[in-house]
């Protein structure tokens, strides 16, 4: 794709000697619109090509990011990002100084939470240089515009990365397609639309960033790539919690070079520099802190430092011996001393608890089903389930078939650099089957194997179509010899193909090419584009109906609540309120206190009355669900409502999850049973719902999410009142009435 | 079984001792370099043991500093080594650019971390 073949150098020549006199003729029509005077130097016009692609491949990536923006405004989307924001706001308004000492009152109440030491502060910080960069260069735009779109343009870096990394793995060619591939991906578009301010748009740039930085030192083996290298894993420290997969990865690569026979002073010299330097830097960062040398996820990296040292320390010694019968002897006593002093370092470490064993989000990532049993909170998240096949088959289409096809072009011709790619294919292929959200981190890998594929399958064909010719100048040309024989080894190779063949072979490639292209704008377009805190559906008439209701709520909050009061509501929205609403919370996204969450799932899923007590314990004065029984959304609190009971049921054993079930089945109508008929979240979400018409030719009080029509109708609050509900009943909040006098 | 060992490990012994007397001026002094860097590692490893490792991020900064500038030097000689074929056009000059650079990025987030 990107090569043109030697025989067009002997054109050029005279086109050269013909520009000059083209442009010194005084007619400037014909200066302008003469073709031979735009005729370059082949090496010249494949590098127009290469960067007018490049740059169409940059904007592409941008603007297919948009779709968001267009159709609704200029806003940010899901849970996540909202924090994300509060706290790049917080960052712009206040500095650095205040940002990365903060200790936030405003969430989790009464215990708070240190932010600045519980954060990956690579987002902020890198959305506070744009913006700070814009106001330096006289831009005044609002923090906001600047978060909403730092996802579409770190998208568009990465598929620069990509271009240089498949330029390093395979050839430039590689590279183009892997840039093209990369811009319009799903899987990577899912977490980096306009809007998704979250950690991952930033995340996957710092990722393959490093990785073609590292794979860039291991080819040259100079200090200065490592050292860069060691600066990209800082920034993905920095940046998103997955840096984990890198710490892992590179040590496994490095083992497998050393098990294969590749071990060489390149890799000495790029993995050592790059363990220490990286090590050192992603300390600095509060929350991940003494986790490097602590942590039994982080002891891959070190006990790969420490065999690569044994490694240096035998080679040295054999090339000073050159006595192969002394060197066994040596080997012998070395090996086995070294084998028997780390197996012991790894043992006491464990044993005495100092290397603490793999946390649950990471180990269940080995073993799939231990958060279901262990940790309900992790196996509640959505994003963490297994993934399926149509999931693997939305997000990568073709890329799925030319991945394996990609592979068997890497083993043709294993390098140091396709080992890397291979490894890092496998891998994230594996996790990705696990949980769904690591589909993100698998997207560049298959990106650059499909992209080998694609460009090897091309430049073959295209290779046959000009092998006839190619026979003929050959002779002439300098490279003639080497060209001539590889021409004719093809052109034996390929009389299978034939010219014909090869023509319709390329159609066929430009037809799934383009196939995959409709397909990924369809993807972006109708699934990853929604801003899930605005929800649109279609009316009686085709007209677009728009649901601001969650905004509408947290306005509400923030105009009509005194600014001390403490909201209560389940997890999900607690980045919300605090973010649009300006109100304390009592627990929020972070989950980091599961104590505490439960605490308020057995608020919910209890009585009134004894929610009351629980809630007057934590000061709460409003409470906040969701209830989709009138718009049909799905979403709402009574659908989460099994997760709260199953939370809270897990610190508190007083709430059984059975109780609320009728035969192992989840019934809100009439046939429910009688605690779930009668427990707060129940109580809130249909309180006044039995008067309510809500489908033509149903009776009053038919949910529309369930289906059903609800079982108790006439609910009666006392120790609540209602403060507000959105015009679509979505969001419901009420307030805490105080303790009634002593007589 | 043992006497041929300990028989094997002093002619091992005397055998490297010859070879190494060998090498290259720059080389041996690099060598000795990396001697001191991680004759300091161990003597911090000493006193931590005896005093205890509060506060540990002070401890980690020391004894990184000290095996972090060790393992630079030995890439530096790596690279520096004549009979290393794969760094042949590599000058001297610039690996040792490379080794200050590092090293001052190395100590400059040691005195940040070093509390």
């Amino acid at each position: 794709m990107g090569e043109k073949p030697n025989q067009a150098n002997s054109v050029s020549p005279s086109a050269t000697s013909a520009a000059p006199a083209g442009s010194k003729s005084s007619d400037l029509l014909s200066r302008h619109f003469s073709i031979r005077s735009l005729k370059l130097k082949t090496k010249e016009q494949e590098l127009l090509l290469r960067v007018t692609v490049l740059c169409l491949v940059y904007v592409l990536a941008f603007i297919t990011r948009l779709f968001s923006v267009l159709r609704y405004e200029s806003m940010i989307h899901e849970f996540d990002p909202y924090f994300n924001y509060r706290t790049t706001l917080f960052l712009t308004e206040k500095g650095f100084y205040e940002f990365w000492n903060w200790f936030d009152s405003e969430s989790w109440y009464p215990l708070g939470r240190i932010i600045g030491g519980t954060l990956y502060p690579g987002l902020m910080v890198t959305a506070a240089l744009i913006y700070w960069t814009l106001k330096v260069l006289r831009f005044a735009v609002h923090i906001r515009e600047v978060c909403v779109l730092t996802a579409p343009f770190f998208a568009s870096n990465t598929t620069l990365v990509a271009y240089f990394f498949g330029k390093e793995i395979w050839d430039s060619g590689a590279g183009l397609v892997a840039a093209a591939l990369i811009a319009i991906c799903p899987g990577y578009i899912s977490r980096s639309v306009a809007g998704s301010y979250d950690n991952e748009g930033v995340a996957i740039f710092a990722l393959i960033f490093t990785f073609y930085l590292f794979v860039k030192a291991v080819n040259t083996g100079s200090l200065a790539w490592s050292l860069a290298s060691a600066f990209g894993y800082f920034y993905m420290v920095s940046a998103w919690g997955g840096y984990v997969f890198i710490i892992n990865l590179i040590p496994l690569y490095v083992l497998v070079l050393l098990i294969t026979g590749r071990y060489s002073m390149r890799l000495y010299v790029a993995y050592n520099s790059m363990y220490i330097l990286g090590m050192l830097l992603a300390m600095q960062i509060r929350f991940v802190g003494f986790q490097h040398v602590q942590s039994g996820e982080h002891m891959a990296a070190m006990g790969v430092f420490f065999l690569l040292q044994v490694f240096y320390f035998l080679d040295w010694v054999k090339h000073q011996l050159n006595d192969t019968k002394l060197f066994q002897a040596f080997l012998r006593i070395t090996v086995t001393s070294a084998v028997v002093v780390g197996a012991l370092a790894l043992g006491v470490g464990t044993a005495s608890g100092y290397i603490s064993p793999w946390t649950g989000r990471f180990y269940s990532l080995l073993d799939p089903t231990y958060a279901k049993d262990h940790i309900p909170i992790i196996a509640s998240v959505s994003e963490h389930q297994p993934t399926a096949w149509s999931s693997f088959m939305f997000d990568f289409q073709i890329l799925l078939f030319l991945f394996p096809a990609g592979l068997y072009f890497c083993f043709k011709r294993l390098s140091d650099a396709t080992i890397f790619i291979v490894m890092y294919g496998l891998t994230s292929m594996y996790f990705a089957g696990v949980m769904v959200r690591l589909i993100l981190v698998a997207t560049p890998a298959v990106c650059l194997i499909s992209a080998i594929a694609v460009s090897a399958t091309i430049k073959n064909l295209t290779q046959v179509l000009r092998a006839k010719p190619k026979i003929v100048h050959s002779c002439s040309s300098k490279g003639g010899s080497s060209a001539k024989t590889s021409s004719k080894g093809l052109l034996d190779q390929s009389q299978p193909i034939g010219k014909n063949g090869a023509i319709a072979l390329l159609f066929g490639a430009f037809y799934l090419l383009s196939k995959y292209a409709t397909h990924c704008t369809w993807v972006t377009s109708e699934a990853y584009s929604s801003p899930s805190i605005v929800l649109a559906a279609r009316g009686a008439h085709g007209n677009r109906v728009i649901f601001d209701d969650y905004r509408e709520a947290y306005f509400w909050l923030r105009q009509n609540t005194p600014p001390d009061a403490k909201v209560m509501s389940w997890w999900d929205y607690g980045y919300q309120i605090t973010a649009m609403g300006n109100r304390t919370v009592i627990v929020d996204n972070n989950t980091w206190n599961n104590t505490h969450i439960a605490t308020v799932g057995r608020a919910m899923s209890s009585y009134e009355d004894e929610a009351y007590e629980i809630m007057r314990s934590l000061d709460v004065s409003y409470v906040l669900v969701v209830f989709g029984g009138v718009t049909g959304y799905s979403s709402d609190d009574i659908n989460k409502f099994l997760w709260m009971v199953r939370i809270g049921g897990g610190v508190f054993p007083v709430i059984k999850e059975p109780d609320y079930l009728v035969n192992g089945n989840y019934r809100v109508d009439k046939g429910a049973a009688p605690k779930m008929l009668n427990c707060l979240m129940y109580k809130l979400s249909y309180y006044r719902f039995g008067e309510l018409t809500t489908e033509y030719g149903k009776p009053p009080g038919y949910d529309r999410a369930r289906g059903v029509e609800i079982g108790n109708k006439d609910i009666k609050l006392e120790f609540l009142e209602e403060a507000f509900t959105t015009s679509n009943w979505i969001v419901r909040i009420y307030k805490v009435k105080p303790p009634k006098n002593r007589w | 079984m043992a006497r041929s060992t300990g028989d094997d490990a002093i002619t091992l012994f005397h055998s490297l001792r010859s070879a190494y007397t060998a090498t290259p001026k720059n080389l041996k002094i690099i060598d000795l370099y990396v001697a001191f860097a991680v004759s300091t590692a161990l003597i911090q490893v000493a006193y931590m043991a005896m005093v205890g490792s509060f506060p540990f991020n002070s401890f980690l900064s020391g004894v990184l500093s000290s095996v972090g500038t060790a393992v630079l030097a030995v890439c530096l000689r790596i690279q520096v080594n004549k009979e290393n074929k794969e760094f042949k056009d590599l000058t001297p000059e610039r690996a040792y650019a490379d080794f200050i650079l590092c090293n001052l990025v190395l100590h400059l987030v040691i005195m940040n971390f070093l509390g």
